[in-house]
């Protein structure tokens, strides 16, 4: 795969065609109905305290996974008016005290820098979802390393497996050496390493039709081999169940798998992962400025029910909205749980 | 066409087996839980020897199964199939090593 669904005008790259197959299977096994069963339905909010911005859809990967259709021929890229907006409303909303950075390759909005070098100044924490080989991509990003050190940012990068075939057959061929070749320099300039305040963080996506297993277990496997391999260091793993959405979603049906890996998901709702959901404390902005509550929902277009847009944000009226939900949402529920920070029960 | 004896849809049906004998069926499962979570053995190194013992015992069910599970706890395709060279290594091995009662038999019977 190396085109969008977008590009390709795939029938799934309409997301009424995505919320329709997932609204005709299981008619029986609502997600409003799980969360009605354990006194969870409307889900409402804990707080805001993450501000999730998708900074815009160009990628220089095409992950076969890729919930944001992501990639090269996607030009949808938030404008620096938008990111004023959403500096006016951290500097007015305290309670946000982390900014979350994603896209696409965030790193590929031109206002990027100027942007985090602003948040930074708000004394928020800013996480950047690297890629990894966006690092190596061209060399003005090469000082990348450098740049998230200056800022203190933290990294979140993806490492579906700590091996060459399974990260590429997800990620794209090539994409796992230039990622070994990435951590490495970001080791280099300390992130990851013990005793130093760079934090790097990776994330498992399971490379297949199966969900994720245990976090601290998977993590372990991860420190062993890529410290005996690559010696490569970093701090925690993030293990993330692939929601049947967008690309993902045709991987799924495509292979076959889409009812059993429904059903897994359905028959492994855990009720404590559902009171832990991230979009409960999260509100997650668009290219355009559109608030969505969590990034999944903004890809299928599910706007948030009140103030849905980041030039009439009203905290008051966030933090009392209801947070929509549909079937999808199974994919954050099931067995630990999955939000942007790894399981959640 | 003829119906296939293994189905691979019956696999969701395990559970069933309660229906003909509740009792001995729900410790059997309680039991089953037990044995593959962590305890002196990983609950990986647990599912890469149930997905040997599926191959030795030839069981479609379990190879499904285990496969998956393997897959879900983080194993990688290289420990998965060296799993079914132990299988395969015991399994030949405990045919050869009666080749001993096979010479021994031929030893008493012959001059």
């Amino acid at each position: 795969m190396n085109q969008s669904l977008l590009k390709k005008n795939h029938a799934l790259s309409n997301v009424k065609k995505q919320l329709k197959v997932l609204s005709d299977s299981n008619p029986d096994k609502r997600f409003s109905d799980s969360l009605k069963k354990d006194d969870l339905f409307p889900l409402i909010p804990t707080g805001l305290e993450i501000l999730q911005i998708n900074m815009g859809k160009m990628c220089n990967q095409v992950c076969g996974h890729c919930h944001v259709d992501a990639g090269p021929d996607r030009k949808e890229i938030m404008t620096k008016e938008t990111l004023q907006l959403c500096l006016n409303v951290l500097r007015q909303n305290t309670s946000f005290t982390t900014v979350d950075l994603t896209g696409g390759a965030p790193e590929m909005n031109p206002n990027f820098r100027w942007f985090v070098e602003e948040v930074y100044k708000l004394n928020k924490k800013v996480i950047v979802r690297c890629n990894l080989t966006i690092i190596l991509a061209n060399p003005k990003y090469y000082d990348l390393p450098d740049f998230f050190k200056q800022n203190k940012v933290e990294v979140v990068s993806s490492l579906p497996y700590f091996t060459k075939v399974r990260t590429d057959a997800q990620r794209g061929s090539g994409v796992f050496d230039k990622s070994i070749e990435a951590l490495q320099l970001l080791n280099n300039v300390g992130y990851g390493i013990k005793g130093t305040d760079l934090i790097l963080n990776l994330v498992y996506n399971p490379s297949g039709a199966f969900l994720p297993d245990n976090q601290e277990s998977l993590e372990r496997s991860f420190k062993q081999k890529l410290i005996e391999r690559y010696h490569i260091e970093f701090n925690s793993l993030f293990a993330i169940t692939n929601l049947p959405i967008s690309r993902f979603l045709d991987y799924l049906i495509e292979s076959n798998n889409y009812d059993d890996y429904m059903s897994s998901l359905i028959d492994n709702y855990n009720p404590t992962a559902a009171a832990g959901v991230m979009c409960r404390n999260t509100i997650s902005v668009s290219w355009d400025g559109q608030l969505y509550d969590c990034d999944f929902n903004q890809m299928l277009e599910l706007p948030i029910s009140t103030s849905n847009h980041i030039s009439n944000f009203n905290s008051n009226a966030l933090e009392k909205r209801h947070i929509i939900t549909n079937q999808h949402c199974y994919g954050c529920t099931a067995g630990a749980g999955s939000s942007c920070g790894g399981t959640t029960a | 066409m003829s119906k296939p004896y293994y189905v691979e849809e019956d696999l969701k049906k395990f559970g069933d087996i309660t229906d003909f004998q509740p009792e001995l069926g729900e410790k059997f499962f309680e039991y089953y839980g037990e044995v593959f979570k962590d305890g002196a053995l990983t609950a990986r190194e647990k599912a890469l020897i149930a997905l040997a013992v599926s191959h030795s015992e030839q069981c479609p069910y379990c190879i499904d199964a285990y496969s998956k599970d393997c897959l879900k706890k983080g194993a990688d395709e290289e420990q998965m199939m060296e799993a079914v060279h132990v299988a395969a290594a015991i399994k030949s091995g405990a045919t050869l090593v009666h080749g001993v009662q096979m010479m021994n038999k031929v030893k008493d019977l012959t001059m």
